[in-house]
């Protein structure tokens, strides 16, 4: 068609009947000149051969490597930072979790959804062993760190819940000041030597959880005392300053407002990179905004693990798309 | 992947289902105003023609209106997954038939300046390219509402009937301006005429790459006889 498209009928030497013909056509167009002409310029070879002519503003196929290059390298070159295989929770004898096998990767934050009661939060707590606090549950399966196995009893818990640290949903500082909230851990695990290297410790936590230019001249004052998405940061620099490789977060911004909410949004964004990061959440826009990785969950199946982008625009399962279409139950 | 049931939110249902008929309405009315054209072109019916680009105005509106929709569904419903898709491609398919609108008024506005002229043979091709490209809106349509992927691909398969009309008919005309000089003037008419058919007959081929994606989440990728434009 390129061909034909090439023979305009335009006759260089003007014949009365053809310029009579263009006035004709041009009346034709009459007001919609411009959208026709535009039509025919979109159609038509000259366009082509601007377009070819142009510098590429954009070249889309790069585009789309640059965009995948950081999900997939992860994939394909790293380890995972966590793994779950076939993980089963019981509590007593109702089976809360069946077969959850799942990867969390360094980079990355990946989020958990699910109606209430899906097995969610019980597998986040699987992954720093929260589960051992209920006498009646018991986890089965096989839950690695690095390689290495969580669920053995050889596995120091205290010393796994520093690498493996967590956020609730209710922000729950200590009743003590903002800056013993934070020292605490470090504290504890003997990460500072000297009052000075204490200081700098509680410094840069507050301020990785953006809470430093906040609170810097209060530091004395209790941590109860801030407002509600001041005291989650609160809790995300007192989980930081044990340098943790893994933060848990168990629906981190239920009982914020918009605002503090944004705010915890975008620490995520920032915290990406220097923690794994796994949240669970109730609010499926939030999932769509701070994660990479979503698993779906229900009735304590994994249904569904991949992209975020995936999940949320070409989901695989029918469970998940009733799910985040708002057509579950 | 099949929408199951309604949503928990039964309001969310209404709006889509609202933005649905309006597609559906816009492409009836497309569909229409074509046949409409083509009709008048045939008969030299000038009056006909002059409601045709009158009718123009509606589906501009209901263009509008499809937009509006759809931006306010985004806004307040926060669709997901298939319903994303369905509402993503109502508010281009919307911009995409009120296109082909535009192109049923551009002949509509060609029939005053053929109305003395004789007629010549491929005044006789022409209702029939017209009929396949209209069929190939009406179905496309029809898909977009049943999110029937499969049907979408039909449509495509189409798109080469309509561009061999057009390269028929280009030939002719060829033939009737080289043979008689006094023929160019309606001839060169008429070559717009199926050139505006055959755009449409391509727009209703994106319009199908469209509803194969609401409807699958998937690109329909080269797909089979797709002809250069």
């Amino acid at each position: 068609m390129d061909m034909k498209e090439k023979q305009p009928i335009t006759p260089t030497t003007p014949v009365p009947t053809t310029s009579s013909a263009i006035a004709a056509e041009a009346k034709a167009k009459g007001p919609s000149t411009a959208e026709q002409g535009e039509s025919q310029m979109r159609d038509g070879v000259a366009a082509h051969s601007a377009a070819e002519q142009a510098a590429p503003l954009v070249d889309v196929s790069k585009l789309e490597n640059v965009q995948d290059a950081s999900d997939e390298q992860i994939k394909t070159n790293r380890e995972p930072k966590m793994s779950a295989d076939r993980v089963g929770v019981f509590y007593g004898d109702k089976q809360a979790l069946k077969d959850v096998s799942i990867k969390i990767y360094d980079d990355l934050v990946t989020a958990f959804i699910g109606p209430s009661g899906c097995g969610k939060s019980t597998f986040l707590r699987c992954l720093n062993r929260m589960n051992d606090t209920i006498p009646s549950a018991r986890v089965t399966g096989r839950i690695e760190l690095d390689g290495d196995d969580i669920t053995s009893s050889s596995m120091d818990v205290v010393q796994l819940r520093a690498r493996v640290g967590m956020v609730f949903q209710k922000p729950n500082p200590f009743p003590k000041s903002i800056y013993e909230n934070v020292a605490y851990g470090p504290r504890i695990h003997g990460l500072s030597k000297s009052k000075t290297e204490l200081d700098g410790i509680v410094e840069t936590s507050l301020k990785r959880a953006g809470l430093w230019d906040e609170v810097k001249d209060r530091l004395q004052e209790s941590g109860t005392a801030l407002s509600g998405g001041q005291q989650q940061r609160l809790c995300i620099a007192r989980a930081i300053a044990v340098n943790p490789e893994v933060i848990l977060m168990d629906e981190p911004c239920s009982a914020l407002d918009p605002i503090a909410t944004a705010k915890i949004e975008e620490l995520i964004h920032e915290l990406r990179g220097r923690y794994a990061i796994a949240i669970v959440t109730h609010n499926m826009q939030q999932a769509a905004r701070v994660s990479q990785r979503t698993a779906f969950f229900h009735l304590g199946e994994l249904v569904e693990y991949g992209k975020t982008s995936e999940i949320f625009t070409n989901p695989r399962q029918q469970r998940t798309q009733d799910y985040i279409t708002g057509r579950y139950g | 992947m099949q929408q199951a049931s309604g949503h928990t939110i039964k309001a969310f249902d209404e709006d889509i289902e609202r933005l649905r008929a309006l597609i559906s309405q816009m492409g009836g009315l497309a569909e229409h105003s074509i046949g409409e054209a083509m009709r008048c072109l045939v008969e030299r019916d000038v009056k006909g023609a002059e409601q045709v680009v009158a009718d123009d105005k509606k589906l501009d509106g209901l263009e509008v209106e499809a937009e509006r929709r759809a931006v306010q569904l985004i806004a307040l419903r926060a669709p997901m997954a298939g319903d994303l898709r369905d509402v993503v491609a109502a508010l281009k398919i919307s911009g995409v038939v009120e296109r082909i609108g535009d192109y049923a008024k551009n002949i509509a506005k060609r029939v005053p300046l053929l109305e003395n002229a004789g007629k010549i043979e491929a005044l006789s091709l022409l209702p029939e390219m017209a009929r396949i490209a209209t069929g190939m809106v009406h179905d496309v349509i029809d898909a977009f509402i049943a999110r029937d992927a499969d049907a979408a691909i039909r449509v495509c398969q189409r798109d080469d009937a309509v561009d061999d009309f057009y390269d028929s008919i280009f030939r002719t005309l060829l033939t009737h301006m080289m043979e008689n000089p006094q023929n160019i003037g309606q001839a060169t008419q008429l070559l717009f005429v199926a050139k505006n058919l055959e755009r449409a007959g391509d727009h209703a081929t994106n319009i199908a790459e469209m509803v194969y994606y609401a409807a699958t989440g998937e690109h329909m990728a080269d797909r089979p006889g797709k002809s250069p434009r």
